[in-house]
Protein backbone atom coordinates (compact mmCIF):
# COMPACT_ATOMS: atom_id res chain seq x y z
CA UNK A 1 0.00 0.00 0.00
CA UNK A 2 0.99 3.42 -0.83
CA UNK A 3 0.36 4.71 2.36
CA UNK A 4 2.65 2.77 4.23
CA UNK A 5 6.11 3.30 4.28
CA UNK A 6 8.72 0.53 3.76
CA UNK A 7 11.61 -0.88 5.78
CA UNK A 8 13.11 -3.35 3.28
CA UNK A 9 12.41 -4.56 -0.51
CA UNK A 10 13.66 -7.18 -2.14
CA UNK A 11 16.78 -6.79 -4.43
CA UNK A 12 17.19 -3.01 -3.52
CA UNK A 13 20.27 -1.99 -2.11
CA UNK A 14 19.42 1.65 -1.64
CA UNK A 15 16.74 3.24 0.95
CA UNK A 16 13.31 3.03 0.09
CA UNK A 17 10.66 5.31 0.66
CA UNK A 18 10.64 5.59 4.89
CA UNK A 19 10.62 9.10 6.72
CA UNK A 20 7.70 7.77 9.02
CA UNK A 21 7.30 5.10 10.98
CA UNK A 22 4.69 3.55 12.24
CA UNK A 23 4.48 1.22 15.52
CA UNK A 24 5.54 -2.63 14.63
CA UNK A 25 1.95 -4.78 14.49
CA UNK A 26 1.19 -7.99 15.15
CA UNK A 27 -1.72 -10.97 15.22
CA UNK A 28 -1.61 -13.31 17.95
CA UNK A 29 -3.17 -16.38 17.67
CA UNK A 30 -4.45 -18.02 20.87
CA UNK A 31 -4.49 -21.51 19.86
CA UNK A 32 -5.81 -22.65 23.34
CA UNK A 33 -9.20 -20.54 22.30
CA UNK A 34 -9.49 -22.16 18.75
CA UNK A 35 -12.06 -24.23 17.93
CA UNK A 36 -11.52 -24.72 14.37
CA UNK A 37 -14.45 -23.27 13.00
CA UNK A 38 -12.70 -22.39 9.98
CA UNK A 39 -14.34 -18.45 9.78
CA UNK A 40 -11.38 -17.11 9.46
CA UNK A 41 -10.47 -18.84 5.87
CA UNK A 42 -13.37 -17.97 4.89
CA UNK A 43 -13.34 -14.30 5.74
CA UNK A 44 -9.93 -14.65 4.12
CA UNK A 45 -11.36 -16.15 1.06
CA UNK A 46 -14.13 -13.25 1.15
CA UNK A 47 -12.13 -10.20 2.01
CA UNK A 48 -9.65 -10.91 -0.71
CA UNK A 49 -11.64 -12.27 -3.25
CA UNK A 50 -10.68 -15.88 -3.66
CA UNK A 51 -11.88 -19.13 -4.68
CA UNK A 52 -10.26 -22.32 -3.93
CA UNK A 53 -11.31 -25.16 -6.45
CA UNK A 54 -13.18 -27.78 -4.10
CA UNK A 55 -11.47 -30.73 -2.95
CA UNK A 56 -11.27 -34.00 -1.76
CA UNK A 57 -11.79 -35.13 1.49
CA UNK A 58 -8.84 -36.62 2.92
CA UNK A 59 -10.09 -37.69 6.05
CA UNK A 60 -9.79 -34.94 7.97
CA UNK A 61 -11.33 -31.39 8.49
CA UNK A 62 -8.35 -30.05 7.08
CA UNK A 63 -9.44 -28.76 3.59
CA UNK A 64 -7.76 -27.55 1.53
CA UNK A 65 -5.02 -30.54 2.70
CA UNK A 66 -2.90 -27.56 1.79
CA UNK A 67 -2.03 -23.86 1.71
CA UNK A 68 -2.33 -22.40 -1.89
CA UNK A 69 -2.10 -19.47 -4.41
CA UNK A 70 -5.99 -19.51 -3.63
CA UNK A 71 -6.18 -20.46 -0.04
CA UNK A 72 -3.82 -17.72 2.29
CA UNK A 73 -4.46 -19.27 5.37
CA UNK A 74 -5.31 -22.67 6.40
CA UNK A 75 -6.31 -24.50 9.69
CA UNK A 76 -4.47 -27.84 10.53
CA UNK A 77 -5.63 -30.30 12.68
CA UNK A 78 -3.27 -32.37 14.74
CA UNK A 79 -4.30 -35.27 16.64
CA UNK A 80 -1.44 -36.36 18.77
CA UNK A 81 -0.56 -37.56 22.46
CA UNK A 82 1.62 -34.59 23.96
CA UNK A 83 1.58 -37.38 27.06
CA UNK A 84 0.54 -40.97 26.61
CA UNK A 85 -3.19 -41.63 26.50
CA UNK A 86 -3.81 -38.17 26.54
CA UNK A 87 -5.29 -37.24 23.38
CA UNK A 88 -5.51 -33.91 22.09
CA UNK A 89 -6.88 -32.21 19.08
CA UNK A 90 -4.60 -29.54 18.28
CA UNK A 91 -5.81 -27.24 15.73
CA UNK A 92 -3.50 -24.19 14.11
CA UNK A 93 -4.65 -21.31 11.51
CA UNK A 94 -1.48 -21.52 9.45
CA UNK A 95 -0.23 -18.75 7.23
CA UNK A 96 2.54 -16.08 6.46
CA UNK A 97 4.53 -15.84 9.73
CA UNK A 98 5.24 -11.96 8.92
CA UNK A 99 9.05 -11.93 9.43
CA UNK A 100 10.69 -9.33 10.94
CA UNK A 101 13.68 -10.79 8.87
CA UNK A 102 12.20 -12.11 5.96
CA UNK A 103 13.79 -15.00 4.21
CA UNK A 104 11.41 -14.50 1.26
CA UNK A 105 12.35 -11.03 1.15
CA UNK A 106 16.16 -12.13 1.37
CA UNK A 107 16.19 -14.79 -1.81
CA UNK A 108 13.76 -12.63 -4.22
CA UNK A 109 15.54 -11.37 -7.15
CA UNK A 110 12.97 -8.89 -8.32
CA UNK A 111 12.85 -5.40 -7.34
CA UNK A 112 10.43 -4.37 -5.25
CA UNK A 113 8.70 -7.83 -5.48
CA UNK A 114 8.70 -8.48 -2.19
CA UNK A 115 8.38 -5.25 0.01
CA UNK A 116 8.28 -5.40 4.20
CA UNK A 117 6.52 -1.99 5.31
CA UNK A 118 7.57 -0.19 8.35
CA UNK A 119 4.77 -1.49 10.63
CA UNK A 120 6.44 -4.99 9.45
CA UNK A 121 3.86 -6.22 7.05
CA UNK A 122 5.58 -8.74 4.56
CA UNK A 123 3.70 -8.23 1.20
CA UNK A 124 4.55 -9.48 -2.16
CA UNK A 125 3.54 -7.33 -5.29
CA UNK A 126 2.19 -9.77 -8.02
CA UNK A 127 2.76 -7.37 -10.89
CA UNK A 128 6.94 -7.45 -10.35
CA UNK A 129 7.04 -11.23 -9.18
CA UNK A 130 8.89 -12.90 -12.23
CA UNK A 131 7.91 -16.21 -11.22
CA UNK A 132 11.51 -18.04 -10.49
CA UNK A 133 9.99 -19.26 -6.53
CA UNK A 134 12.95 -18.36 -5.20
CA UNK A 135 11.08 -16.64 -2.24
CA UNK A 136 9.92 -20.44 -1.46
CA UNK A 137 13.54 -21.83 -0.61
CA UNK A 138 13.98 -18.51 1.28
CA UNK A 139 10.80 -19.02 3.46
CA UNK A 140 11.49 -20.85 6.79
CA UNK A 141 7.94 -21.80 7.13
CA UNK A 142 6.84 -22.76 3.84
CA UNK A 143 4.57 -20.58 3.23
CA UNK A 144 4.58 -18.75 0.36
CA UNK A 145 2.88 -20.68 -2.99
CA UNK A 146 3.46 -20.20 -6.81
CA UNK A 147 0.51 -20.10 -8.62
CA UNK A 148 -0.12 -22.61 -12.11
CA UNK A 149 -2.18 -20.17 -13.15
CA UNK A 150 -0.05 -17.39 -13.68
CA UNK A 151 3.36 -18.27 -12.51
CA UNK A 152 2.94 -15.88 -9.47
CA UNK A 153 3.89 -16.07 -5.50
CA UNK A 154 1.06 -15.67 -3.31
CA UNK A 155 0.28 -15.57 0.30
CA UNK A 156 -0.88 -13.86 3.54
CA UNK A 157 -1.02 -9.97 3.22
CA UNK A 158 -2.00 -9.70 6.45
CA UNK A 159 -4.41 -7.64 4.90
CA UNK A 160 -1.80 -4.79 4.82
CA UNK A 161 -5.15 -2.89 2.50
CA UNK A 162 -7.28 -3.06 5.65
CA UNK A 163 -4.88 -2.29 7.95
CA UNK A 164 -2.87 0.69 5.90
CA UNK A 165 -6.78 2.42 6.40
CA UNK A 166 -7.36 0.94 10.16
CA UNK A 167 -9.29 -2.17 10.21
CA UNK A 168 -8.13 -5.41 10.99
CA UNK A 169 -7.36 -8.26 8.97
CA UNK A 170 -10.04 -9.98 7.84
CA UNK A 171 -9.64 -13.16 10.09
CA UNK A 172 -9.16 -11.25 13.11
CA UNK A 173 -12.68 -9.66 12.26
CA UNK A 174 -14.39 -12.78 12.06
CA UNK A 175 -13.22 -14.70 14.41
CA UNK A 176 -16.02 -15.60 16.70
CA UNK A 177 -13.78 -16.93 19.70
CA UNK A 178 -11.47 -14.24 20.25
CA UNK A 179 -8.86 -16.74 19.69
CA UNK A 180 -7.02 -13.83 16.94
CA UNK A 181 -6.61 -10.64 17.81
CA UNK A 182 -4.82 -7.65 16.25
CA UNK A 183 -2.57 -4.65 17.40
CA UNK A 184 0.94 -3.18 18.15
CA UNK A 185 3.85 -6.39 18.90
CA UNK A 186 3.94 -4.81 22.33
CA UNK A 187 0.30 -4.88 23.18
CA UNK A 188 -0.25 -8.51 21.49
CA UNK A 189 2.66 -9.70 24.01
CA UNK A 190 1.45 -8.14 26.98
CA UNK A 191 -1.78 -9.92 26.11
CA UNK A 192 -0.12 -13.23 25.31
CA UNK A 193 1.81 -12.93 28.52
CA UNK A 194 -1.70 -12.91 30.41
CA UNK A 195 -2.90 -15.93 28.41
CA UNK A 196 0.38 -17.99 28.94
CA UNK A 197 0.06 -17.17 32.48
CA UNK A 198 -3.35 -18.42 32.63
CA UNK A 199 -2.72 -21.87 30.62
CA UNK A 200 -0.28 -22.25 33.46
CA UNK A 201 -2.09 -22.11 35.96
CA UNK A 202 -4.59 -24.76 34.64
CA UNK A 203 -1.71 -27.44 33.91
CA UNK A 204 -0.11 -26.71 30.60
CA UNK A 205 3.25 -25.62 32.37
CA UNK A 206 4.75 -25.60 29.16
CA UNK A 207 2.61 -22.68 27.45
CA UNK A 208 4.41 -19.99 25.98
CA UNK A 209 4.50 -17.32 23.26
CA UNK A 210 5.99 -18.34 19.84
CA UNK A 211 7.65 -15.37 18.54
CA UNK A 212 11.13 -16.94 17.24
CA UNK A 213 14.12 -14.95 17.72
CA UNK A 214 16.14 -16.86 15.03
CA UNK A 215 13.71 -14.87 12.01
CA UNK A 216 13.69 -11.59 14.18
CA UNK A 217 10.47 -12.28 15.42
CA UNK A 218 7.34 -12.65 13.72
CA UNK A 219 4.42 -9.99 13.25
CA UNK A 220 2.11 -13.08 13.05
CA UNK A 221 2.46 -14.61 16.70
CA UNK A 222 0.90 -18.27 18.46
CA UNK A 223 0.26 -18.80 21.90
CA UNK A 224 0.47 -22.56 22.16
CA UNK A 225 -0.33 -24.94 25.22
CA UNK A 226 2.56 -26.97 24.11
CA UNK A 227 5.68 -24.29 23.04
CA UNK A 228 8.94 -26.85 24.38
CA UNK A 229 7.41 -29.08 21.37
CA UNK A 230 6.24 -26.64 18.62
CA UNK A 231 6.58 -29.35 16.07
CA UNK A 232 3.38 -30.50 17.41
CA UNK A 233 1.72 -27.89 15.46
CA UNK A 234 3.44 -28.64 12.86
CA UNK A 235 5.61 -25.56 13.45
CA UNK A 236 9.62 -25.46 13.33
CA UNK A 237 11.55 -25.80 16.76
CA UNK A 238 14.03 -22.73 15.92
CA UNK A 239 13.28 -21.39 12.31
CA UNK A 240 15.90 -19.90 10.89
CA UNK A 241 16.67 -18.43 7.36
CA UNK A 242 18.46 -21.51 5.58
CA UNK A 243 22.53 -20.46 5.68
CA UNK A 244 22.17 -22.35 2.39
CA UNK A 245 20.12 -19.28 1.38
CA UNK A 246 22.01 -16.40 4.00
CA UNK A 247 25.41 -18.03 1.78
CA UNK A 248 23.33 -17.97 -1.84
CA UNK A 249 21.52 -14.11 -1.14
CA UNK A 250 25.01 -12.58 1.34
CA UNK A 251 28.38 -12.57 1.00
CA UNK A 252 28.53 -14.66 -2.20
CA UNK A 253 26.93 -11.88 -4.18
CA UNK A 254 29.78 -9.55 -3.70
CA UNK A 255 32.52 -12.40 -3.74
CA UNK A 256 31.14 -12.93 -7.22
CA UNK A 257 31.20 -9.18 -8.73
CA UNK A 258 35.12 -9.16 -6.63
CA UNK A 259 36.16 -12.33 -8.29
CA UNK A 260 34.31 -11.54 -11.98
CA UNK A 261 35.99 -7.98 -11.83
CA UNK A 262 39.30 -9.15 -10.70
CA UNK A 263 39.57 -11.57 -13.58
CA UNK A 264 38.81 -9.28 -16.36
CA UNK A 265 41.30 -6.10 -14.64
CA UNK A 266 43.90 -9.14 -14.51
CA UNK A 267 43.44 -9.64 -18.03
CA UNK A 268 43.44 -6.12 -19.18
CA UNK A 269 46.56 -5.39 -17.41
CA UNK A 270 47.93 -8.11 -18.33
CA UNK A 271 47.69 -7.14 -21.89
CA UNK A 272 48.46 -3.39 -21.44
CA UNK A 273 51.41 -4.43 -19.42
CA UNK A 274 52.67 -7.61 -21.54
CA UNK A 275 51.42 -6.37 -25.19
CA UNK A 276 50.53 -9.16 -27.27
CA UNK A 277 51.68 -12.75 -27.63
CA UNK A 278 52.48 -12.63 -31.76
CA UNK A 279 54.16 -15.17 -33.45
CA UNK A 280 57.95 -14.07 -33.26
CA UNK A 281 59.17 -12.76 -36.72
CA UNK A 282 61.95 -15.32 -36.76
CA UNK A 283 59.62 -18.25 -37.11
CA UNK A 284 57.44 -16.28 -39.40
CA UNK A 285 60.31 -15.36 -41.47
CA UNK A 286 61.68 -19.32 -41.56
CA UNK A 287 58.13 -20.39 -43.14
CA UNK A 288 58.00 -17.70 -45.73
CA UNK A 289 61.33 -18.87 -46.60
CA UNK A 290 60.26 -22.37 -46.98
CA UNK A 291 57.40 -20.86 -48.38
CA UNK A 292 59.75 -19.76 -51.47
CA UNK A 293 61.67 -23.10 -51.76
CA UNK A 294 58.72 -25.09 -52.30
CA UNK A 295 57.25 -22.93 -55.10
CA UNK A 296 60.46 -23.14 -57.03
CA UNK A 297 60.00 -26.99 -56.82
CA UNK B 1 38.72 -19.93 -46.52
CA UNK B 2 42.29 -19.94 -46.83
CA UNK B 3 43.98 -16.63 -46.72
CA UNK B 4 47.32 -18.68 -48.08
CA UNK B 5 47.09 -22.07 -49.38
CA UNK B 6 49.90 -23.35 -46.92
CA UNK B 7 47.37 -22.34 -44.29
CA UNK B 8 46.59 -25.12 -41.90
CA UNK B 9 43.03 -26.41 -40.65
CA UNK B 10 42.24 -25.91 -37.01
CA UNK B 11 38.52 -26.41 -36.95
CA UNK B 12 36.14 -28.04 -39.77
CA UNK B 13 32.99 -26.54 -40.29
CA UNK B 14 30.88 -28.56 -37.64
CA UNK B 15 33.32 -27.70 -35.24
CA UNK B 16 33.01 -23.90 -35.69
CA UNK B 17 29.57 -24.18 -35.78
CA UNK B 18 29.29 -26.34 -32.50
CA UNK B 19 31.06 -23.62 -30.78
CA UNK B 20 29.27 -20.71 -31.79
CA UNK B 21 26.37 -22.32 -30.62
CA UNK B 22 27.63 -23.52 -27.09
CA UNK B 23 29.12 -19.97 -27.54
CA UNK B 24 26.46 -17.63 -27.91
CA UNK B 25 23.96 -19.74 -25.55
CA UNK B 26 26.76 -18.95 -22.87
CA UNK B 27 26.97 -15.40 -23.56
CA UNK B 28 22.73 -15.53 -23.48
CA UNK B 29 22.97 -17.38 -19.85
CA UNK B 30 26.06 -15.61 -18.34
CA UNK B 31 23.58 -11.85 -18.99
CA UNK B 32 20.23 -13.64 -17.73
CA UNK B 33 22.27 -15.74 -15.35
CA UNK B 34 23.22 -12.68 -13.78
CA UNK B 35 20.53 -10.71 -14.07
CA UNK B 36 18.71 -13.26 -11.89
CA UNK B 37 21.64 -13.03 -8.82
CA UNK B 38 22.48 -9.80 -8.32
CA UNK B 39 20.32 -6.57 -8.48
CA UNK B 40 22.67 -4.42 -9.90
CA UNK B 41 22.59 -6.62 -13.60
CA UNK B 42 18.45 -7.23 -13.14
CA UNK B 43 18.40 -4.60 -15.61
CA UNK B 44 19.79 -6.77 -18.24
CA UNK B 45 16.48 -8.24 -18.11
CA UNK B 46 15.69 -5.96 -20.32
CA UNK B 47 17.70 -7.40 -23.43
CA UNK B 48 14.67 -10.90 -22.62
CA UNK B 49 11.73 -9.22 -23.14
CA UNK B 50 11.45 -8.01 -19.56
CA UNK B 51 12.52 -10.14 -15.86
CA UNK B 52 9.50 -12.81 -16.28
CA UNK B 53 10.75 -13.88 -19.95
CA UNK B 54 14.26 -13.62 -18.80
CA UNK B 55 13.49 -16.42 -15.89
CA UNK B 56 11.11 -18.49 -18.49
CA UNK B 57 13.89 -18.38 -21.49
CA UNK B 58 17.01 -18.97 -19.02
CA UNK B 59 16.44 -22.95 -18.53
CA UNK B 60 15.21 -23.30 -21.84
CA UNK B 61 19.01 -21.63 -23.00
CA UNK B 62 20.49 -23.90 -20.30
CA UNK B 63 18.83 -26.84 -22.07
CA UNK B 64 19.57 -25.43 -25.64
CA UNK B 65 23.82 -24.87 -24.16
CA UNK B 66 24.03 -28.71 -22.54
CA UNK B 67 22.85 -30.35 -25.70
CA UNK B 68 25.59 -28.21 -27.87
CA UNK B 69 28.25 -28.89 -24.66
CA UNK B 70 28.06 -32.30 -24.40
CA UNK B 71 28.59 -32.47 -28.62
CA UNK B 72 31.33 -30.43 -28.27
CA UNK B 73 32.80 -32.49 -25.47
CA UNK B 74 32.67 -35.51 -27.40
CA UNK B 75 33.81 -33.74 -30.46
CA UNK B 76 36.92 -32.72 -28.88
CA UNK B 77 37.56 -35.21 -25.78
CA UNK B 78 40.49 -36.89 -27.49
CA UNK B 79 42.07 -34.09 -27.71
CA UNK B 80 42.14 -33.26 -24.51
CA UNK B 81 43.03 -35.66 -22.20
CA UNK B 82 45.90 -35.16 -20.29
CA UNK B 83 49.23 -36.17 -20.26
CA UNK B 84 52.60 -36.03 -18.05
CA UNK B 85 54.00 -33.70 -20.73
CA UNK B 86 50.78 -31.38 -20.13
CA UNK B 87 51.10 -31.33 -16.38
CA UNK B 88 55.03 -30.31 -16.83
CA UNK B 89 53.71 -27.54 -18.93
CA UNK B 90 50.89 -26.26 -16.68
CA UNK B 91 54.30 -26.22 -13.95
CA UNK B 92 55.58 -24.15 -16.18
CA UNK B 93 52.43 -21.02 -17.01
CA UNK B 94 54.83 -18.71 -15.34
CA UNK B 95 56.62 -18.56 -19.16
CA UNK B 96 53.68 -18.63 -20.94
CA UNK B 97 52.10 -15.77 -19.24
CA UNK B 98 55.29 -13.84 -19.70
CA UNK B 99 54.70 -14.17 -23.60
CA UNK B 100 57.48 -16.67 -24.12
CA UNK B 101 55.79 -19.69 -25.04
CA UNK B 102 58.27 -21.32 -27.51
CA UNK B 103 60.53 -22.30 -24.94
CA UNK B 104 57.98 -24.50 -23.16
CA UNK B 105 57.78 -28.22 -23.69
CA UNK B 106 56.37 -28.59 -27.20
CA UNK B 107 52.54 -28.75 -27.48
CA UNK B 108 49.76 -30.71 -29.40
CA UNK B 109 46.63 -29.65 -30.77
CA UNK B 110 46.26 -28.13 -27.39
CA UNK B 111 48.56 -27.18 -24.80
CA UNK B 112 48.31 -28.01 -21.00
CA UNK B 113 46.43 -25.02 -20.24
CA UNK B 114 44.30 -25.42 -22.46
CA UNK B 115 43.29 -29.14 -21.58
CA UNK B 116 43.09 -28.07 -17.78
CA UNK B 117 40.15 -25.24 -19.15
CA UNK B 118 38.42 -27.98 -21.17
CA UNK B 119 37.87 -29.96 -18.29
CA UNK B 120 37.35 -27.51 -16.09
CA UNK B 121 34.57 -25.79 -17.98
CA UNK B 122 33.07 -30.02 -18.61
CA UNK B 123 32.71 -29.93 -14.42
CA UNK B 124 31.08 -26.68 -14.06
CA UNK B 125 28.58 -28.23 -16.45
CA UNK B 126 28.58 -31.36 -14.43
CA UNK B 127 27.21 -28.72 -11.42
CA UNK B 128 25.29 -26.68 -13.46
CA UNK B 129 22.78 -28.84 -15.36
CA UNK B 130 21.27 -30.97 -12.29
CA UNK B 131 21.02 -28.06 -10.85
CA UNK B 132 19.63 -26.07 -13.27
CA UNK B 133 17.21 -28.52 -13.07
CA UNK B 134 16.22 -28.40 -9.89
CA UNK B 135 15.81 -24.68 -9.53
CA UNK B 136 13.36 -25.14 -13.07
CA UNK B 137 10.35 -25.14 -10.54
CA UNK B 138 7.60 -23.55 -13.55
CA UNK B 139 8.68 -27.76 -14.65
CA UNK B 140 10.24 -29.67 -11.62
CA UNK B 141 9.42 -29.91 -8.14
CA UNK B 142 11.83 -30.84 -5.96
CA UNK B 143 12.47 -30.78 -1.53
CA UNK B 144 13.14 -27.17 -0.84
CA UNK B 145 16.32 -28.04 0.80
CA UNK B 146 17.40 -29.48 -2.65
CA UNK B 147 16.42 -26.32 -4.50
CA UNK B 148 18.77 -24.28 -1.69
CA UNK B 149 21.91 -26.28 -2.14
CA UNK B 150 21.06 -26.01 -5.67
CA UNK B 151 20.54 -22.45 -5.81
CA UNK B 152 24.29 -22.18 -4.03
CA UNK B 153 25.88 -24.75 -6.33
CA UNK B 154 23.99 -23.05 -9.38
CA UNK B 155 25.69 -19.74 -8.79
CA UNK B 156 29.23 -20.90 -7.46
CA UNK B 157 29.30 -22.97 -10.51
CA UNK B 158 28.29 -20.36 -12.62
CA UNK B 159 30.60 -17.41 -11.32
CA UNK B 160 33.41 -20.00 -11.70
CA UNK B 161 32.25 -20.80 -15.22
CA UNK B 162 32.16 -17.17 -16.57
CA UNK B 163 35.95 -16.73 -14.95
CA UNK B 164 37.18 -19.03 -17.24
CA UNK B 165 35.16 -17.86 -20.10
CA UNK B 166 37.17 -14.83 -19.40
CA UNK B 167 40.28 -16.13 -19.50
CA UNK B 168 39.42 -18.95 -22.55
CA UNK B 169 38.48 -15.17 -24.58
CA UNK B 170 41.23 -13.34 -23.60
CA UNK B 171 44.10 -15.92 -24.21
CA UNK B 172 42.54 -16.00 -27.89
CA UNK B 173 42.58 -11.89 -27.91
CA UNK B 174 45.93 -12.14 -26.51
CA UNK B 175 47.63 -14.52 -28.88
CA UNK B 176 47.63 -13.24 -32.12
CA UNK B 177 46.55 -14.94 -35.26
CA UNK B 178 43.65 -17.36 -32.77
CA UNK B 179 40.69 -15.75 -33.35
CA UNK B 180 40.85 -16.57 -37.26
CA UNK B 181 40.45 -20.35 -36.74
CA UNK B 182 37.15 -19.60 -34.97
CA UNK B 183 36.13 -17.68 -38.20
CA UNK B 184 36.81 -19.35 -40.43
CA UNK B 185 38.94 -22.63 -39.25
CA UNK B 186 42.50 -21.72 -40.46
CA UNK B 187 45.96 -20.70 -38.54
CA UNK B 188 49.29 -19.75 -40.46
CA UNK B 189 52.58 -22.41 -40.41
CA UNK B 190 54.27 -20.05 -38.51
CA UNK B 191 51.35 -19.83 -35.67
CA UNK B 192 51.17 -23.63 -35.31
CA UNK B 193 54.85 -24.02 -35.27
CA UNK B 194 55.24 -21.39 -32.30
CA UNK B 195 51.81 -22.22 -30.16
CA UNK B 196 51.83 -26.10 -30.85
CA UNK B 197 54.90 -27.62 -32.44
CA UNK B 198 53.49 -30.96 -31.95
CA UNK B 199 50.50 -30.68 -33.75
CA UNK B 200 52.29 -28.21 -36.62
CA UNK B 201 54.85 -31.23 -36.84
CA UNK B 202 52.23 -33.87 -37.25
CA UNK B 203 49.27 -31.90 -40.00
CA UNK B 204 52.73 -31.23 -42.10
CA UNK B 205 54.33 -34.14 -42.42
CA UNK B 206 54.85 -34.75 -46.08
Amino acid sequence: MASLDIQARSATTTPSPGVREYPDVAKLIDISKCIGCKACQVACMEWNDLRDSIGENTGSYQNPPDLDAKSWTLMRFYEVEPEPNRLEWLIRKDGCMHCADPGCLAACPSPGAIVKYSNGIVDFNQEHCIGCGYCVTGCPFDIPRISQADQKAYKCSLCSDRVAVGLEPACVKTCPTGAITFGSKPDMIDYAGDRVRDLQGRGFQNAALYDPPGVGGTHVMYVLQHADRPELYGLPKDPTISPLVELWKGIAKPVAIGVMAAVGLTALFHYITRGPNAVSKEIEDDEERKAKEEQKA
Amino acid sequence: MKRDPRDLVRYTAGERINHWLVGISFILLGISGLALFHPAFFPFTMLFGGPTWTRILHPFLGVLMAVFFVFMFFRFLKNNLMRRIDWQWIGRINEMVDGSDETMPAQGKYNGGQKLLFWLLALCMLLLIPSGVVLWQAYFDFPIEARRWAAVIHSAAAVVMICLIFVHVYAAIWVKGTIRSMWYGTVTRAWARQHHRNWYEEVTKP
